[in-house]
């Protein structure tokens, strides 16, 4: 067998608790890496995929130990290696492509010097040549002008670019192996395209097995020839992508893939009941026991073994596949959403322009805010009462700027926030009475920041019924007491504080405490963002279900589309600030007509291998809106002439409602869709 | 870049003004005056008027504060009371002891605060780190006069080996000094150190921990090249600021210390002035510790801003 490359053979690692227990994070891992596969590794946060992938370069974090087994690597156990030798196979043989690029780039070295580290270390070549091929490989990784970005420090590039930096450096050493950490995590979803393109491409190009950690499904279906499945330390399903992906025979891989909204159903997704357990709980039977829908007794009692099925060609843990393997392709019920949203309009943002410009000395006296190109300009947008509109764009498209607004955090620039046909809302906090800021409450996108961590679960509901209501004594009980199982959380929650929470659990809380005001409108600013798939769906069904109880208005903002589309009645697109249309989101998921939704829709990678994101246009990042014309002029691939470049284009509306903010003529932007 | 020099220079003057102008108001609503103290219980009729005079006390306060500035400014602090001398000649020897035991202090204590600081670092709760941090921590708890008044007792009582107290004129040469000085500089060494060295730890460690630094070990880099060109500049640069302040705390003069070994130094001629109402040298001294904090922690800015290439980069865009 010398076509395989990385041999994991039972490998157990974990680390010691305060009582002295041995907690483990990877149970018995066993699994070959083939020379010129791409393996994806999948599971949620703590499922244990990274450690995986770090003790594959023969890394165990600070903290952790081997318990036992070994990582195999031309016959020799890394985990057992001296440093010296470990040097001469780290980045040489095994190379390793974070997750964050901007954090692992040492900051004061030039890109130039860390990718010359890389080639002095692993290649023979002299000073000269090692020059040529830095630009070779900035040029192989398509960054711009490879001569000038070896000259720049990390934080001169944009995120984009430091991910590729980073792909550069490790191909420096022309590895046998590429580990990726979650490496387009954190990235725009445009951006996330492009890369993802690059790694595929490069996989072809020079034949490098490459072992792929995501917990994004959607990426994981866009590279990887094979996927092993990873929960709570184990290997709960391996083989090959295209089964798993469309015929996954383990409960769990089953229940995530049908929480996963997609891009072409709206409506949300079925959840997955409870969460992943810490490390250091489960102690008999299936770890996913109590989240399984085909679970039985012999599932409470024992521990399902890994069984390789040979005409399947899969590995499964797990005691009832089989009723999984007759099933047809994962179907996906869909809850469609039921808004009675009426005619009556309750925020009604027009012209508004928000600017984050240092106010000058002379400003600040007259209390003006002068800024000719401010980050949020023209916004218009009318919000009916009980719907949901969702608000969608790159990072620096303005989303979270103009939620700040709304909720007081930001003063406009110019315009009017109008509540309810009569109350202006355009002031900032301060001048807001308690019933202005009681209408309207926040949803973050972490609830461990937005907890405060001293306070118990009571205490953190408590806040805004005593404020707003002067709740006391057993009415304010009863009232946490209502909220809590408003959001499914049982009464004995009370008295625990946010670290004994779990991230779902953590959220329902914040969801409770914005409730809590009574208010008309709550910003969702990413809500589900820092959740597990699994978790994502069980919250954003609250969500839902809580709005169909109250008549709430929701003012959503999310980079992910599909979660978009599956909760929003309306979506408005912005660039650079800007809107680029707005409208039904049937409509827009349907037919995006403008130019930008068209580049941000195509992106969308999907957990399906025969849906291949579109990649329209570069993925260049700009770094403040252009002065004149269209906002969408440097990277839109339809310029239809000058017109962009020196007019804003006009809005104009097609016959299911949609507006659109383009030069083009609405009838050829509908026709270029077929 | 340049104009953000030019920006800090004329806030450190700024400073020295408000500096300048608090210390004059001072002076003046203290009860008593030069003339007072000096002419003691005369301190009346006839001869307070010549006195009054003769200083130039009878002019309104803000005529005084402009001469008094303008002269300030050439370097001219007019006249010390108690001594009868020009303040500058006053001052003179004393910052150069101040400063000769400063820089003593400093070429000591700043390299083997980095020494210590990274191998506690580098061994991190293993025995070096362990046995050094037990030191680091009771060197910085001990106040500086028991220490001071502990290694009196010790090297130049019990063992006879150096001066406990110096007893030389202002103006000796360096070789002369050079004995004298030895305990005094010990005695802050200790402590200035011991909380360099602490600060050093915290800092190489929190780099340590680092995604970059765990980049630079999967990339295969040695160790020690790891430790030298991804770990130190970053871990290092932190550090700068806090040493010019110990620098500037320095120099300000270490009063206490001083005192113990009857130092000629800025921080006892402070003490001396004070208790002798020598107000015009309490003036100079005020400006001139002031000039000498806002100075330093310029250059520590400046130092900062130029090797960080992050903050360079951000002030030149804007």
């Amino acid at each position: 067998m010398t076509d395989i490359i990385q041999k994991v053979k039972n490998l157990s690692i974990g680390f010691r608790s305060k009582k002295g227990e041995e907690i483990l994070i990877l149970k018995n891992i066993t699994t070959n890496i083939k020379k010129g596969e791409t393996v994806g590794i999948v599971g949620e946060s703590g499922s244990g995929k990274s450690t995986l992938a770090l003790a594959m370069m023969g890394y165990v974090k600070h903290g952790l130990y081997t318990i036992g087994g070994e990582c195999q690597f031309n016959s020799s156990n890394l985990l057992k290696m001296k440093s010296k030798d470990l040097e001469k196979i780290r980045g040489r043989k095994i190379a390793m492509i974070p997750q964050n690029a901007g954090q692992a780039l040492t900051p004061n070295l030039k890109i130039g010097y860390q990718i010359d580290e890389a080639l002095q270390l692993h290649s023979d070549l002299d000073e000269r040549e090692r020059e040529k091929k830095i630009s070779e490989l900035l040029n192989k990784v398509r960054l711009p002008s490879p001569e000038t970005i070896a000259l720049r420090y990390p934080h001169e590039l944009s995120g984009g670019q430091q991910q590729r930096v980073a792909v550069a450096m490790a191909l420096a050493g022309t590895p046998d192996l590429l580990l990726l950490d979650e490496p387009t995590t954190g990235l725009d979803v445009t951006t996330q395209a492009h890369v993802l393109e690059l790694l595929n491409f490069i996989a072809k190009d020079t034949g490098t097995s490459m072992v792929y950690v995501s917990h994004d499904l959607g990426a994981i279906a866009q590279v990887s020839d094979r996927i092993i499945v990873m929960y709570s330390g184990e290997i709960v399903l391996e083989g090959p992508s295209r089964d798993i992906l469309k015929k996954p025979i383990h409960p769990y891989t089953h229940g995530l893939l049908k929480s996963i909204p997609k891009l072409s159903l709206a409506g949300l997704p079925e959840s997955m009941p409870g969460s992943q357990p810490q490390p250091g709980i489960i102690k008999g039977g299936c770890s996913f026991f109590d989240r399984c829908n085909f679970s039985d007794d012999n599932c409470k009692n024992n521990s399902p073994k890994l069984e390789f099925l040979k005409d399947l060609n899969t590995s499964v843990r797990c005691f009832n596949y089989e009723q999984l393997v007759n099933e047809n392709e994962v179907s996906q019920t869909v809850n469609k959403i039921k808004n009675k949203s009426l005619d009556k309009e309750i925020l009604n943002l027009s012209e508004v322009s928000i600017s984050y410009a240092k106010q000058k000395l002379l400003d600040q006296i007259f209390n003006r805010i002068s800024d000719e190109n401010p980050t949020v300009k023209d916004i218009n947008i009318d919000i009916k009462k009980g719907e949901t509109i969702a608000l969608v764009g790159e990072s620096g498209s303005g989303k979270s700027t103009i939620l700040k607004s709304i909720a007081g955090l930001l003063r406009t620039k110019d315009g009017l926030i109008k509540f309810d046909g009569s109350r202006n809302l355009s002031s900032d906090l301060k001048e807001r009475d308690p019933n202005d800021l009681r209408i309207i409450q926040l949803i973050f996108q972490n609830p461990d920041e937005s907890l405060n961590p001293n306070h118990t679960v009571e205490e953190i509901i408590a806040q805004p019924l005593k404020l707003y209501f002067g709740l006391k004594g057993e009415k304010l009980k009863k009232n946490i007491i209502d909220l809590l199982q408003k959001v499914r959380l049982g009464e004995f929650y009370m008295s625990r504080y946010p670290r004994q929470l779990s991230g779902g659990e953590k959220q329902r809380v914040a969801v409770a405490r914005a409730f809590a005001a009574k208010p008309d409108i709550i910003l969702c600013d990413e809500v589900t963002s820092a959740l597990d798939v699994s978790v994502q769906a069980a919250v954003l069904n609250l969500l839902q279900q809580l709005k169909e109880d109250f008549g709430t208005t929701y003012i959503f903002v999310s980079h992910d589309l599909a979660v978009v589309r599956a909760i929003s009645d309306r979506v408005a697109v912005l660039y650079q600030g800007r809107l680029c249309e707005v409208g039904p989101s049937n409509d827009v998921y349907k037919f995006p007509s403008h130019p930008y939704t068209e580049v941000l829709l195509g992106a969308v990678l999907e957990p399906d291998p025969d849906i291949k994101p579109k990649l329209v246009a570069e993925d260049i990042v700009e770094e403040r809106p252009p002065e004149k014309g269209c906002s969408f002029q440097g990277r839109c691939s339809r310029i239809v002439g000058d017109i962009c470049k020196k007019e804003i284009p006009p809005w104009q509306l097609t016959d299911s409602g949609n507006a659109i903010r383009c030069h083009i003529p609405i009838k050829e932007l509908q026709k270029q869709q077929f | 870049m340049l104009f953000l020099i030019i920006k800090r220079i004329l806030l450190g003057f700024i400073t020295l003004f408000i500096v300048s102008i608090i210390t004059f108001v001072g002076t003046e609503v203290l009860p008593g005056d030069a003339c007072t103290t000096y002419l003691e219980r005369q301190a009346f009729g006839e001869q307070l008027e010549a006195c009054y005079r003769r200083l130039g006390l009878n002019v309104p306060a803000y005529e005084r504060y402009v001469s008094w500035a303008l002269n300030a400014i050439q370097g001219d602090f007019g006249y010390s009371l108690s001594g009868e001398m020009p303040i500058k000649d006053v001052l003179g020897p004393r910052i150069k002891n101040s400063l000769v035991l400063a820089s003593a202090a400093i070429f000591i204590g700043i390299p083997i605060a980095l020494i210590l600081g990274i191998i506690t670092a580098l061994w991190r709760d293993k025995l070096p780190d362990v046995a050094i941090s037990t030191v680091t921590i009771f060197a910085m708890t001990i106040p500086e006069f028991i220490s001071a008044t502990l290694l009196i007792l010790i090297i130049a009582i019990w063992l006879e080996w150096l001066p406990g107290i110096v007893i030389v004129p202002t103006d000796v040469s360096f070789l002369e000094l050079l004995p004298n000085i030895i305990l005094p500089v010990v005695a802050i060494a200790m402590i200035m150190t011991a909380h360099m060295a602490r600060m050093v730890r915290s800092s190489v460690i929190q780099v340590m921990a680092s995604e970059y630094v765990q980049m630079a070990i999967l990339k295969g880099v040695p160790y020690w090249k790891m430790v030298f060109k991804h770990v130190l500049p970053n871990a290092l640069l932190p550090a700068i600021n806090v040493v010019a302040l110990t620098i500037a705390w320095l120099l300000g003069g270490v009063v206490v210390t001083e005192v113990v070994f009857n130092y000629p130094g800025l921080g006892r001629l402070v003490i001396e002035s004070i208790s002798n109402r020598d107000l015009p040298t309490v003036q100079a001294l005020a400006i001139i510790l002031a000039s000498i904090y806002v100075s330093i922690n310029l250059l520590a800015d400046l130092l900062t801003l130029m090797l960080n290439p992050r903050l360079k980069t951000l002030q030149i865009r804007k």
